[in-house]
């Protein structure tokens, strides 16, 4: 094995782009691994893992580029780091060069912008957010990594200037139907949403636009937000937005847990709320919420959306009544005796929580790497057991890595490892569509999923696929042509997540 | 016009992006105007030094 590597000084490029730029290397034949990489602290420790000798890198900084090749030969690392321009301009949009490089030079370019979008590495965003507010800009702010202790700083001086930070760790917004960092194509309409959770939110104004109602707006909070140590603040702060706001007439708040001081106090603003409001709080029990009247209390996405449409005199499509006995008995009666557990590989963090919940709910005992409960906890996250589910956008798959909603690489080999378990009957995945997703999410996994299928049929079983999508007909990546591939490679179909682990967990009660 | 909450809700984005292009892209191809930022870390990326010139400026 050999390797090597090069530093290029100020040149700096964004993380994603770069992620680009490295699976183009890694694509190349000989290539075993390399990493593309800003020379910061944080990602020199990720070389070290790559097992390079850091002694020449230490003279590089956060501002220059650091390309480390790991090949089967010597001749593959230097023609690779010889062509490695060419690598690199192949990514590379054609776009007139900027002469704007601080938030000041946009602001001086741009005096009537409204909204900061700051996507940089952690470790400047929370300083770079601080000028964007203490300029009267309101912020979408994406990045992860910025300390509890920043964000109530932001979310404090924001409040006191009357402006919202969506962030840190914000995936989705949409405001006045325009889609911010990960959203879809949903068209306007009186249903106002808020939530710490770029999914759940994308789960809901899909099917909403999908049942042919639309959304005012949905504001994305960060996934801290509802934490007592935040208390809320941008939440609390979009509810007397929406409230306020003409154009919204019922508003959905759709969230894990929040922590039980703030739940308390959102219950009493939802009480005093002049517009009617559903609750839709993942894993917090029903009967808690109940009790309480003045707002509607959602167990499911689906319910917050069906609750949601009854404002209007619409309502979702009922699974219930649903003749799925046929479809299951031809699913499961060709699986072995040994093929008796569920795996579900998920790109969306709720996505894999919702699943947990309706699971636990049918009485059936799921492991994951973002457990419920602690004691379901998975030891390793690749390392399933019995019934298992995975958030594969967890830190574990992301560190140094394109989350799983942008490159299929590490769940299509997942899907395979799965495959190979004797003892698994069904695979539950996701797929979701929209702005600055995959462009062909279910065409990045499908190869796998069929080779999914032959291994089991080779062993003399079979395995059941089944995907739930999020999407929109306005979806830049074609939401019939997504399915369409699914279900002739043999995928159950579902459009939302709650339904297709609802069918889940009766198919895999049908086990021999 | 003051930049309130609502006011955000109830006029055109205008978007100063500092960071992924993909998310830039996105907004633009809904007609949202964008100015790009062509950001670095100041100062080398010197921590220390970006926190003194961020107090002077």
């Amino acid at each position: 094995m050999a390797s090597g590597y090069i530093v290029r000084k100020n040149q700096y490029y964004d993380s994603l782009f770069l992620m680009g730029v490295n699976k183009r290397i890694l694509d190349r034949s000989g290539v075993t691994q390399s990493a593309v990489l800003m020379g910061s602290d944080t990602n020199k420790a990720l070389l070290a893992d790559i097992g390079l000798d850091l002694a020449g890198l230490k003279g590089a900084g956060p501002n220059d580029l650091v390309v480390a090749v790991v090949a089967d030969n010597q001749q593959v690392v230097d023609e690779t780091l010889n062509q490695f321009d060419q690598i690199l301009n192949a990514g590379i949009a054609p776009r007139a060069k900027t002469t704007l490089h601080t938030l000041q030079d946009g602001l001086a370019s741009r005096p009537n912008a409204n909204l900061a979008v700051i996507s940089l590495p952690g470790e400047y965003a929370a300083g770079e957010a601080r000028k964007a507010i203490e300029s009267g800009l309101h912020v979408f702010l994406f990045s992860d990594n910025v300390s509890i202790e920043d964000e109530l700083e932001l979310k404090k001086l924001a409040a006191g200037k009357g402006l919202l930070v969506m962030g840190p760790d914000c995936g989705t917004s949409l405001i006045g139907g325009k889609g911010i960092g990960f959203a879809n194509a949903v068209r306007k309409g009186k249903i106002g949403a808020v939530g710490p959770s770029g999914t759940g939110l994308q789960e809901f104004t899909c099917q909403v636009h999908n049942a042919g109602q639309g959304i005012s707006h949905a504001i994305g909070t960060g996934s801290h937000d509802l934490s007592d140590s935040i208390g809320g603040l941008t939440t609390f702060a979009a509810l007397d937005a929406l409230e306020a706001d003409p154009g919204t007439e019922v508003i959905a708040v759709i969230s894990k847990p929040p922590g039980p001081k703030t739940l308390a106090k959102l219950i009493a603003r939802f009480k005093s709320s002049q517009k009617p409001v559903v609750a839709c709080f993942l894993g917090v029990e029903q009967s808690a919420l109940e009790k309480d009247t003045g707002f509607f209390p959602a167990n499911t996405i689906d319910c917050a959306v069906d609750i949601s449409l009854r404002v209007f005199g619409g309502e979702l499509p009922s699974l219930n009544g649903h003749d799925w006995d046929e479809l299951q008995r031809s699913e499961s009666s060709e699986w072995s005796g040994e093929q008796r557990y569920l795996r579900g590989l998920f790109a969306g963090g709720t996505f894999c929580y919702q699943s947990q919940q309706i699971m636990h709910q049918a009485g059936l005992q799921v492991f994951s790497n973002s457990p419920l409960e602690k004691k379901f906890g998975l030891e390793h996250p690749e390392k399933s057991r019995e019934h298992s589910v995975v958030d594969m956008g967890d830190d574990f798959y992301t560190r140094g890595r394109p989350h799983p909603m942008i490159d299929g690489t590490w769940r299509s080999q997942r899907i395979l490892s799965e495959a190979r378990d004797s003892s698994v009957s069904v695979l539950l995945l996701d797929f979701i569509l929209g702005h600055n997703a995959s462009l062909d999410p279910v065409g990045d996994l499908l190869e796998s999923i069929i080779e999914a299928k032959r291994i089991a049929r080779e062993r003399g079983g079979f395995l059941s696929v089944v995907a739930s999508v999020c999407g929109t007909d306005g979806d830049l990546q074609d939401l019939e042509l997504q399915i369409k591939m699914l279900r002739e490679a043999g995928v159950i179909v579902f459009q939302s997540n709650a339904s297709a682990v609802s069918f889940c967990t009766e198919l895999i009660k049908r086990r021999k | 016009m003051e930049n309130t909450v609502v006011n955000l809700l109830n006029e055109p984005l205008v978007a100063i992006n500092l960071g992924l292009s993909g998310f830039a892209d996105n907004l633009e191809v809904q007609d949202v105007e964008v100015v790009r930022v062509d950001w670095a870390p100041s100062a080398g990326g010197d921590q220390e030094m970006i926190d003194i010139l961020d107090s002077l400026l």
